[in-house]
């Protein structure tokens, strides 16, 4: 067998594919950040390691693969109805599968920074193109009709003149053996059939009758189950652990330490192994054990606020950003603000605690599981157990929400460690006590903001902030201001006006961090558009037309006007408290308008949430309205009904009892509009987020004249 | 030995009598359509109707369960075809979908009982499952569009 046999072999076994078919993908020259597009045959001959992006096989069966994680925002649908748009297939007509992780086949396939279209819609549509021009010419030469005479519809290619066709599975042997065209046409916008089309998700009728298998769903033959007792604090170490009770329950197998990593820590834990979750739960509770954390700092909730305080208050910081000087301005200016904005620390809390499937082999190590990373578990894990890349094989599975906490490894990990020690397949799961209390957590920030009014204008900003860095806990640079300071505020900002700082005053504690939904932009978004709202009332001017004299941007203008029109800004009743906030998160551009009402003895209500949305190119607009209608259900829940305090190092959160999430009794009305322009596509599944917060709380000040600076407030309290 | 009956199908279970039916459906019987969500009553993702009533799986010894009748997410139909799913698919309402099984066991015990539910009916009888992706406003309009969809139903009768 040729060597081009085995790999492609290898191609098809990985995907469950066998037989004739016609693969086409693309591959990253080293260093590109744009991918070129290979047929698997040339791919195999020129040595080039090539994802197999799509595939179709002789009965004209098309698959395509989604090489994001799907926990919600619609990647299984989107990706694939890219390919098919260029393709000339009809999406209904393809197999959508998972693409599993490797970076060099598939590029960044990191699940975060709402990038899986803004990061690779240009190549698929490149590679779908190319596709169809492979198929195109295969047919003209069968025909021998010139190319310009054959076009390519709902899977079949068709020569014009004379109305013959052919269906693309007639054509895979032909094209497989062509070269990828180097250049491609693409299609207009106006002419697309599929993007820009609100077309049902695949995944729907899946999430409806119980099929859709999530990473808890995820089974293998002989599989064990695994929970683990983790020291309550991150730091520290096992002094003494008795098993002899828990193994005494019916079902348990198995009792034994594992350290798993933790950024560059590792956590102590005792994993028990059972037949069944059950049985290992009750193992676990069977457990004794003695945790040694001496030495380590245990914190405690009012102090971090405490000493973030101290910070903001007597120490510049690390800039950030800089233009021109607005000390100079906020020393002399008469008309000035300097006001503190507070946010609490949350927890992901997706619905599918983590959990994680693992088989250790001799010759291969396997992972299933809801992972919005596979490639830096493939990288990890490689890492940790001193394997090569080829014997770690990374499956995504639907993911039960991601929201960042499952772009990390110590849940797989975990997996593998307990596999490796048992022999067997076993699958960890985390309950919702763990899921809660182990962290990695959004951090909580302190914002101190200063701004001054001249000649009725805004004409400085200071923005300093206190609170954990992400990037530390990640090995990154601690003299240097957290990157992500300036997150949410709007670029037009800094040429309308001219004096402008960021500053991140450094704080730590021992409590793992990692980004939530929109990261910075969550919280930033929280103090600096609050404070807009209050340097534009400090001006004597309307918040909505206050931002519209500084966003002198033509795509921020017609928002502006879309935000006014769609929400009757200019016709509010006395009795409403209207409220805005315009964030920039991940590309993408969303302003908020809030309108609150309260009927004599009853608490504050939330009537109406308008959400206007400028994420450019996009490919579903149903999917993008789902997105944000999501995004300030958890925006809502992070400002008004959940947050995680510490006390003596431990989280007081547990479960869903003392971390309450918005029900749909919660739920305000939506609308959400979409912006119609060609500009690049931008992200899609987290800028809903920031800007809720603070126009929440600016329709409150409208109706109350109660101005909230502190997240979480309770809406019965206002 | 404990008897039970899952979508029609008897099942013999070897298991403590204490353990949650949750548990029993998805790793002894195998059927991963109910969700673990919580494991305390608290987020509605292990909705299964027992003997025609919602229940939290989670909290619901398989004892309480012997010789009844209990029916998943996967024998709520045959064909994904009950005015709920159907209503869920029309609407396009799940996101990550981990929370929908039990969304659409509450819903159907909802509309089993209330062929024109309200929006306060709604809220009422849905506001025991929590859905961390927000697609709460899709669930009120789906249970509005089964609930029509239902009453064509048995108009047609």
């Amino acid at each position: 067998m040729s060597v081009s046999n085995i790999s492609r072999r290898n191609f098809l076994r990985a995907a469950g594919l066998t037989g004739t078919a016609l693969l086409v993908g693309l591959y990253f020259p080293s260093g590109a950040e744009e991918a070129k597009v290979a047929a698997a045959d040339s791919a195999v001959a020129s040595d080039i390691e090539m994802n197999a992006w799509i595939h179709i096989d002789t009965n004209g069966k098309v698959t395509i693969f989604s090489h994001r994680a799907e926990m919600g925002q619609g990647a299984y649908q989107s990706v694939p109805q890219i390919v098919a748009e260029e393709l000339e297939v009809n999406l209904n007509d393809v197999n959508i599968r998972f693409a599993q992780g490797d970076r060099q086949k598939y590029g960044n396939q990191v699940t975060g920074g709402s990038s899986t279209i803004r990061g690779s819609y240009k190549n698929l549509l490149k590679l779908g193109a190319s596709a169809r021009e492979m198929l195109i010419a295969a047919a003209a030469t069968k025909w021998n009709v010139p190319v310009t005479e054959c076009y390519a519809e709902a899977g079949h290619v068709i020569h014009r003149p004379t109305g013959n066709k052919f269906h693309y599975g007639e054509l895979v042997e032909a094209a497989s053996k062509l070269e990828a065209p180097k250049d491609v046409v693409l299609k207009k916008r106006s002419d697309y059939k599929q993007i820009g089309k609100p077309l049902h998700r695949q995944d729907t009728p899946l999430k409806t009758n119980g099929k859709a298998i999530f990473g808890l769903d995820f089974k293998l033959p002989g599989m064990l189950y695994a929970v683990v007792e983790r020291n309550p604090r991150l730091r520290g170490t096992l002094k003494s652990f008795d098993a002899s009770a828990a193994l005494k329950v019916p079902g348990v197998k198995k009792v034994f330490k594992i350290q798993t990593g933790v950024f560059q820590t590792f956590r102590d834990g005792i994993a028990v192994v059972a037949d069944s979750t059950w049985a290992a739960i009750q193992g676990r509770k069977a457990l004794t054990i003695e945790w040694d954390d001496s030495g380590f700092e245990h914190v405690n909730t009012p102090d971090i606020y405490k000493k973030q305080h101290e910070l903001i208050n007597n120490e510049e910081g690390l800039s950030a950003r800089k233009q021109g000087d607005p000390d100079a301005i906020l020393n002399t200016a008469t008309q000035k603000l300097d006001l503190v904005y507070e946010t609490p620390y949350q927890s992901h809390s997706a619905m599918e605690p983590l959990n994680c499937v693992a088989f250790y082999q001799p010759d291969k190590l396997e992972i299933w599981g809801p992972i919005q990373a596979p490639e830096w578990v493939q990288d990890y894990i490689c890492a940790q157990f001193k394997l090569p890349k080829e014997k770690v094989i990374v499956n995504m599975t639907f993911l039960g929400g991601g929201f960042g906490r499952k772009a990390f490894m110590d849940y797989p990990h975990e997996a593998c460690l307990i596999s490796k020690e048992t022999g067997t397949p076993v699958q960890v799961v985390w309950t919702r006590e763990d899921d809660m209390t182990q962290g990695p957590y959004r951090a909580g920030i302190s914002y101190r903001c200063q701004g001054a009014i001249s000649n009725g204008q805004l004409s400085a900003l200071k923005f300093r902030m206190a609170g954990q860095n992400t990037a530390h806990w990640q090995g990154g640079p601690k003299d240097r201001a957290n990157r992500s300071t300036t997150e949410g505020f709007l670029a037009p900002y800094y040429k309308s006006i001219k004096d402008i700082s960021f500053a991140d005053v450094p704080f730590e504690t021992p409590i793992p961090n990692i980004w939530w939904r929109s990261v910075y932009a969550s919280t930033n978004g929280f103090a600096y558009e609050s404070f807009l709202n209050e340097m534009a009332h400090l001006a004597g001017k309307d918040p909505l037309d206050f931002r519209r004299g500084y966003l002198n941007e033509e795509r921020e203008q017609k928002l502006i006007d879309k935000m006014e029109q769609v929400s009757g800004w200019k016709l509010k009743n006395k009795g409403d408290g209207f409220g805005v906030a315009i964030t920039e998160c991940f590309g993408t551009t969303v302003g908020q308008i809030v309108k609150v009402s309260k009927k004599n003895g009853e608490k504050v209500k939330i009537d109406k949430v308008w959400a206007v949305v400028d994420c450019g190119w996009y490919v579903n607009p149903d999917i993008v309205h789902a997105q944000v209608e999501g995004a300030i259900v958890m925006a809502l829940g992070a400002a008004t009904t959940h947050e995680i305090t510490f006390k003596d190092g431990l989280v007081e959160q547990r479960n869903f009892y003392n971390y309450l999430m918005p029900r749909i009794n919660d739920m305000p009305l939506v609308e959400v509009h979409i912006m119609e322009n060609d500009a690049n596509a931008g992200g899609v599944g987290e800028p809903g987020l920031p800007p809720f917060a603070p126009a929440l709380t600016e329709a409150i000040f409208d109706l109350t004249g109660k101005r909230i600076r502190k997240l979480p407030f309770d809406m019965a309290t206002v | 030995m404990i008897n039970i009956n899952v979508n029609g199908t008897p099942h013999q279970i070897e298991a403590d009598p204490n353990m949650p039916l949750l548990w029993v459906i998805r790793d002894i019987i195998g059927l991963t359509g109910t969700k673990f969500g919580c494991g305390v009553a608290q987020c509605g993702a292990c909705v299964v109707h027992l003997n025609d009533q919602a229940v939290r799986s989670c909290v619901t010894k398989v004892s309480r369960a012997e010789g009844q009748k209990i029916v998943t997410i996967e024998g709520l139909s045959k064909n994904n075809d009950h005015p709920a799913q159907l209503a869920w698919n029309q609407e396009q309402v799940p996101q990550c979908g981990y929370c929908h099984s039990g969304q659409i066991m509450s819903a159907a015990v909802l509309l089993r009982e209330n062929n024109n539910p309200s929006d306060a009916d709604i809220d009422a009888a849905m506001a025991g499952n929590i859905c961390r992706c927000g697609t709460y406003q899709r669930i009120r309009k789906a249970i509005r569009t089964a609930a029509e969809l239902q009453r064509k139903e048995s108009a047609s009768k």
